[in-house]
């Protein structure tokens, strides 16, 4: 079996970061990764990334995958990691088909959207509910829609949402809308869209496709008639192939400054972290230290 | 012969940009079909796959949910 010097878990910020600097390096590197671009493909506007006033995600994702592509990586997509552990001292990859083996492994696996656990989550799921307003948002133009959150990435979800559907409702948990404020004026300006407070999702309902929603606020339960609805109650990290890892208690893996996990030669970057923060510039800052950090080990091990 | 491809899809989704990249790569013909700004093609596309989600590849009839890389190569015999 090929030795590499470093498998990266992950194609997102963290992952084609990690990639470009071990490239850099000259480290004989394998991608597997089910995505290019992780969430930041889903996201609407990013304002925020450094030379970059204004970018969509989708745009910011190819320009990603563009300089990924700079160099010959290997890279295994569509793919996802079910096992890594150490044997002695190499690191064992495993997929669903295949076992990698390295000299070391940076875990950049990113998060997933939560599910909402009720009623006809699964059953409408592409058939009216989704999980990506950037993806299927256009299909819902002059529908009535639902989006269910109220943080960032809620709100994001909506202001894509007010430009194409004839009613946004958004279903909120909490007692008030949390996000940026920027974010939640351009909300609660819109005449299209209202917002339910202190309200929570009970089921989804429909025949062939989502016709309604039932949720449930102060003055009790209530339908809803929506031809979409859009999950967006936040995101659980993919970690649970990573059994051996130090964890914390929402399923992060711990790591340390220098992105070290509790396994010698296993690195970790990005939203899959404890990091402090989840932003598109951080986890593609985590992403260069930790190949940096993976170069080091090799190099202390002398096994480059 | 060539086998008919269309591409059902919306201009930001990931894995339509994904999906046509990878017909681009292997020289396949296909038609970009936009269903964002099109009511009647997202009909067909919904009626065609029972489903909302995008991408949706018809390759001669056979539908394709999802950038499906294996289903793909397999349909057009890459």
């Amino acid at each position: 079996m090929k030795m590499y010097d470093l498998v990266i878990i992950g194609a997102g910020p963290a992952g084609i970061t990690a990639s470009v600097y071990a490239a850099r390096k000259g480290m004989r590197l394998l991608v597997i990764s089910r995505d290019i671009g992780g969430q930041t493909a889903y996201s609407g506007e990013v304002e925020n990334y450094t030379g970059y006033q204004f970018v969509s995600g989708p745009e910011l994702a190819a320009k990603f995958e563009e300089h990924l592509r700079r160099f010959e990586v290997e890279l295994k997509e569509g793919k996802t990691v079910v096992d890594i552990f150490k044997d002695s001292d190499k690191v064992i990859i495993r997929t669903a088909e295949d076992a990698y083996q390295a000299r070391s492994a940076i875990i950049a696996s990113g998060k997933s959207s939560r599910e909402l656990n009720v009623p006809g989550e699964k059953e409408f799921k592409n058939k009216g509910l989704t999980y990506c307003v950037t993806c299927d948002g256009p299909l819902f133009s002059n529908k009535k829609v639902a989006v269910i959150g109220g943080g960032n990435s809620a709100l994001d979800a909506a202001v894509q949402l007010i430009r194409i559907a004839r009613h946004v409702y958004v279903i909120n948990n909490t007692a008030e809308l949390g996000g940026d404020k920027l974010m939640r004026e351009k909300v609660l300006v819109a005449q299209n869209a209202t917002v339910f407070n202190n309200t929570r999702v009970k089921a989804v309902l429909g025949e062939k496709f989502v016709s309604a929603l039932i949720v449930h606020g102060k003055g009790g339960e209530e339908k809803l008639e929506v031809g979409g609805v859009f999950v967006e109650i936040g995101l659980v990290p993919n970690s649970q192939f990573a059994g051996g890892i130090e964890k914390n208690e929402i399923g992060e893996i711990k790591v340390n400054c220098l992105n070290e996990t509790s396994v010698a030669g296993i690195f970790a970057a990005g939203d899959v972290t404890d990091v402090a923060e989840k932003q598109i510039i951080i986890a593609a800052g985590e992403g260069a230290k930790a190949a940096l950090s993976a170069f080091k080990y090799l190099v202390r091990h002398k096994f480059s | 012969m060539d086998k008919k491809v269309k591409v059902y899809s919306t201009p930001t989704c990931p894995f339509c940009i994904r999906a046509k990249q990878y017909l681009k790569d292997n020289n396949v013909v296909f038609e970009d079909i936009d269903v964002s700004g099109n009511q009647q093609a997202a009909e067909e596309m919904v009626s065609k796959s029972g489903q909302m989600g995008v991408p949706v590849l018809d390759i001669d009839g056979e539908i394709i949910v999802g950038f499906d890389k294996d289903r793909i190569s397999q349909a057009l015999g890459l």
